[in-house]
């Protein structure tokens, strides 16, 4: 479903990725993993299409597309959702007011017709039962004044109402009490089919408890240095970063 | 970036869609400004004698006045001797009613989306047309007449209630007040004129279109809104202008007296044509706008969406003479290309437990200039005086400019008087976070400024409101780049 191959990111002339691959087929989970700054958020935003990165090598295939071709809204209607590590305020526009400018946009985009305000009212309240929001939560403006673990969920509560192919979790479970982690977790897990694939972005093994990868890549310096199965996040709970740190300057060197 | 880019030439070569204009006969005054000039309209207009010495003493302290130098905009000096000061679309005879207005004029205001044909009329709305510098005609008088509610043009008015007209005008807005405002009472030429009786509250909302169609003429209308004890009104003003390369003169005065008790609530949309990318053409907006909150308990309240004109110079006020009346101003002032806005309110205590409050939110884009100018006066008497003002700006982009000159004077220490004042820029992550919903940019625009004003948009009627918002998105389309 998404074929990454050899990709480098460059902002403002600094390389940030430096050729990363990676094939994820349908139904899969992945987690990556990686010390502060090692370019995880980088590659989520440049597989959402932030115009800020520059794609400098490589090549990235969605579905058969070419997702570089895309630009990000297009990216966005084809399945791509992106949950935010800092989501961002939007003041006086109400979460249900965005999410159905979203989901009708997204519809048109497919050839689907709108949704009425019942119907989209009615899905609304199916998904909002998912993943456990508070309805007064949404009828506020977008992320305005919300605290970090309520902006965490609202992304996974827009994630469950756009019902996309692909979703990248960045860090989504910074910031939430443990029985929201539960509550986000089993949404992400309810939402899973054979047909969609989920990316999760941590620091912390805890996650992968509730969201159980098939596979885990550690990231460092803008490259994927390492990747096995569960049991590698467990190594890493354990150990930290530096022994990977080790082993890769022990190669190169 | 490409891709913006592209947005942004699209919008910036957009054409304003009123900018079309319509040939029709016309009965004009010569070009230039002198007593004669004025002897002429008002004898054109079989005005009593009374109304000419007050647009001549008008005229002659308008002589002594120097242009304000003071608004924070920038426009080439203005030869008052190079306009027009009269253009009126000639009829074949005066009409009586709505049904014997020229069908071409209908047609033009057909064009412009507004029926003043009773039958296709908008549910619930009155509408008094003025085209140029005369008012074509009046909906819905019948209905409101059975209630003694007055709506007609201002000539009208003259006619038929000489001696309301003769109490109120000048009333709120001296003739001698400012440069514009003397300048208009010496040649107005036409407008609406609103009179709700005691105990009245109007059915429906009031609504007059002001539309300049003629070349190198000025418009000077004059709106006198007249609210007796108890009564309510709800008023609406739209305007726009054909596209042209010479700049356009507009100095209107609005005036509005509420009695005890009365509340008028006062909606302006203005899409004058803002000229060209370039910055070619456009209407200049000066635009004296008054109310006095007359009688105890009273209140004025004025909104207004302003996109277009090319200079916009603005302050509707309040004097909230009447103990416990409530004065409020909601505004979205947008520039954008090289428009610009010198705009704000002022809120002058006169009475016991007086309220004010100010909401004014600036968007500025492109290179254009957005200023807030208000001023907060609270006199010896009014003890107990509070205000509330908030003042926003959004910039987009980083040519453009927002100020604020807020001018606080209290002279009684029990006011209360508070200001807030934020300035933000809209942020390419909040616009790439709606990209990522699915969400085009331009409907990210639309939707992250409609949420900006919306506390302003709030406060007009719904069929306005709607309007009102995608003007907002078409005056910014593509201006995030
Ligand atoms: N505008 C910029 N100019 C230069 N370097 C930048 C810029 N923006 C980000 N970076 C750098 O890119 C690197 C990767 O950042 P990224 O946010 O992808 O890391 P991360 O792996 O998500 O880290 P974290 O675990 O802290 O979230 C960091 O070193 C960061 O400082
Ligand atoms: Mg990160």
């Amino acid at each position: 479903m998404l074929s990454i191959k050899n990709l480098h990111a460059a902002i403002e002339g600094t390389p940030i990725l430096k050729g990363i691959s990676l094939e994820i087929k349908p139904g899969e989970v992945h987690a990556i993993m990686g010390p502060n700054g090692s370019g995880k958020s980088t590659l989520a935003s440049v597989l959402a299409g932030r115009e800020e990165y520059e794609v400098t090598e490589g090549e990235v295939y969605f579905k058969g597309k070419n997702l570089l071709d895309l630009s990000p809204e297009d990216r966005a209607r084809e399945g791509v959702f992106l949950a935010f590590q800092y989501p961002v305020e939007i003041p006086g526009v109400s979460s249900t007011n965005f999410l159905r400018t979203a989901v009708n946009q997204v519809r048109e985009y497919r050839g689907q017709e709108p949704l009425d305000a019942v119907k989209f009212l009615s899905l609304m309240k199916e998904k909002m039962k998912l993943v456990e929001i508070d309805q007064k939560l949404l009828s506020r403006a977008l992320n305005e004044g919300f605290s970090g673990g309520e902006k965490k969920k609202n992304e996974i509560f827009q994630m469950a109402v756009l019902e996309p192919t692909l979703s990248i979790l960045d860090e989504t479970d910074s910031g939430l009490d443990i029985d929201a982690l539960k509550v986000v977790a089993n949404g992400v897990n309810q939402l899973k089919t054979k047909e969609n694939a989920t990316i999760v972005v941590t620091h912390y093994q805890r996650l992968l408890d509730y969201i159980v990868p098939d596979y885990v890549h550690v990231l460092f310096d803008g490259r994927i240095v390492k990747s096995g199965s569960k049991d590698l996040a467990l190594e890493l709970e354990d150990k930290g970063y530096d022994w990977i740190k080790e082993e890769i300057s022990g190669t190169t060197v | 970036m490409s891709k913006d880019n592209e947005i942004l030439e699209e919008f910036t070569s957009k054409e304003y869609e009123h900018g079309w204009s319509v040939d029709y006969e016309a009965d004009e005054a010569p070009i230039g400004l002198t007593e004669d000039t004025i002897r002429w309209i008002s004898s054109k207009k079989e005005e009593p004698k009374w109304l000419l010495d007050w647009r001549l003493k008008a005229f002659r302290h308008w002589e002594t006045m120097d242009e304000p130098t003071w608004p924070n905009v920038k426009y080439p000096k203005i030869d008052y001797q190079a306009l027009r000061y009269y253009s009126a679309p000639k009829q074949k005879s005066k009409p009586s009613n709505i049904n014997e207005v020229d069908p071409e004029l209908l047609k033009i205001y057909d064009r412009l989306g507004i029926s003043l044909n009773e039958q296709k009329r908008l549910q619930g709305i009155a509408v008094d047309a003025v085209l140029d510098s005369v008012s074509v005609g009046t909906t819905f008088k019948d209905t409101l007449s059975k209630l003694g509610v007055v709506f007609c043009s201002f000539s009208e008015a003259v006619k038929e209630h000489p001696d309301l007209v003769k109490k109120y005008l000048g009333s709120v807005v001296p003739s001698t007040d400012n440069y514009f405002a003397a300048l208009n009472s010496a040649v107005f030429s036409d407008g609406s004129f609103c009179y709700i009786p005691k105990g009245v509250r109007c059915p429906m909302e009031l609504s007059t279109y002001f539309r300049i169609n003629a070349a190198n003429t000025g418009q000077f209308e004059r709106t006198l809104i007249i609210a007796e004890d108890k009564s309510y009104v709800s008023y609406l003003e739209g305007c726009t202008a054909p596209q042209r390369d010479e700049n356009q003169l507009h100095a209107a005065v609005v005036e509005i007296y509420a009695a005890e008790n009365a509340e008028v609530k006062y909606s302006t949309v203005q899409n004058w044509f803002p000229g060209d990318k370039n910055g070619k053409g456009g209407i200049y907006n000066f635009v004296t706008k008054r109310g006095i909150c007359a009688g105890n308990h009273s209140k004025i309240s004025w909104t207004q969406v302003e996109t277009g004109s090319a200079v916009t110079w603005k302050y509707p006020s309040c004097i909230l003479k009447g103990d416990h009346s409530i004065g409020e101003f909601y505004s979205v002032a947008v520039t954008n290309n090289y428009q610009q806005a010198d705009t704000g309110t002022k809120m002058i205590h006169i009475g016991k437990n007086t309220r004010s409050r100010i909401v004014s939110k600036g968007i500025s884009a492109g290179k254009s200039q957005n200023s807030y100018r208000g001023q907060v006066q609270v006199m010896k008497r009014a003890t107990d005086a509070r205000n509330f003002s908030q003042c926003d700006s959004l910039l987009m982009g980083d040519k453009c400019g927002a100020h604020t000159f807020p001018y606080i004077d209290i002279h009684n220490s029990s006011a209360k008087v508070e200001h807030e004042a934020t300035t933000s820029k809209i942020g390419e992550d909040q616009i790439f976070y709606c990209n990522q919903r699915g969400i085009s940019s331009e409907d990210a625009v639309a939707l992250i400024v409609n949420g900006y004003a919306k506390e302003v948009l709030n406060q007009l009627p719904m069929e306005f409101a709607v309007e009102a918002q995608k003007l907002l998105a078409l005056t910014l389309e593509g201006s995030v780049g």
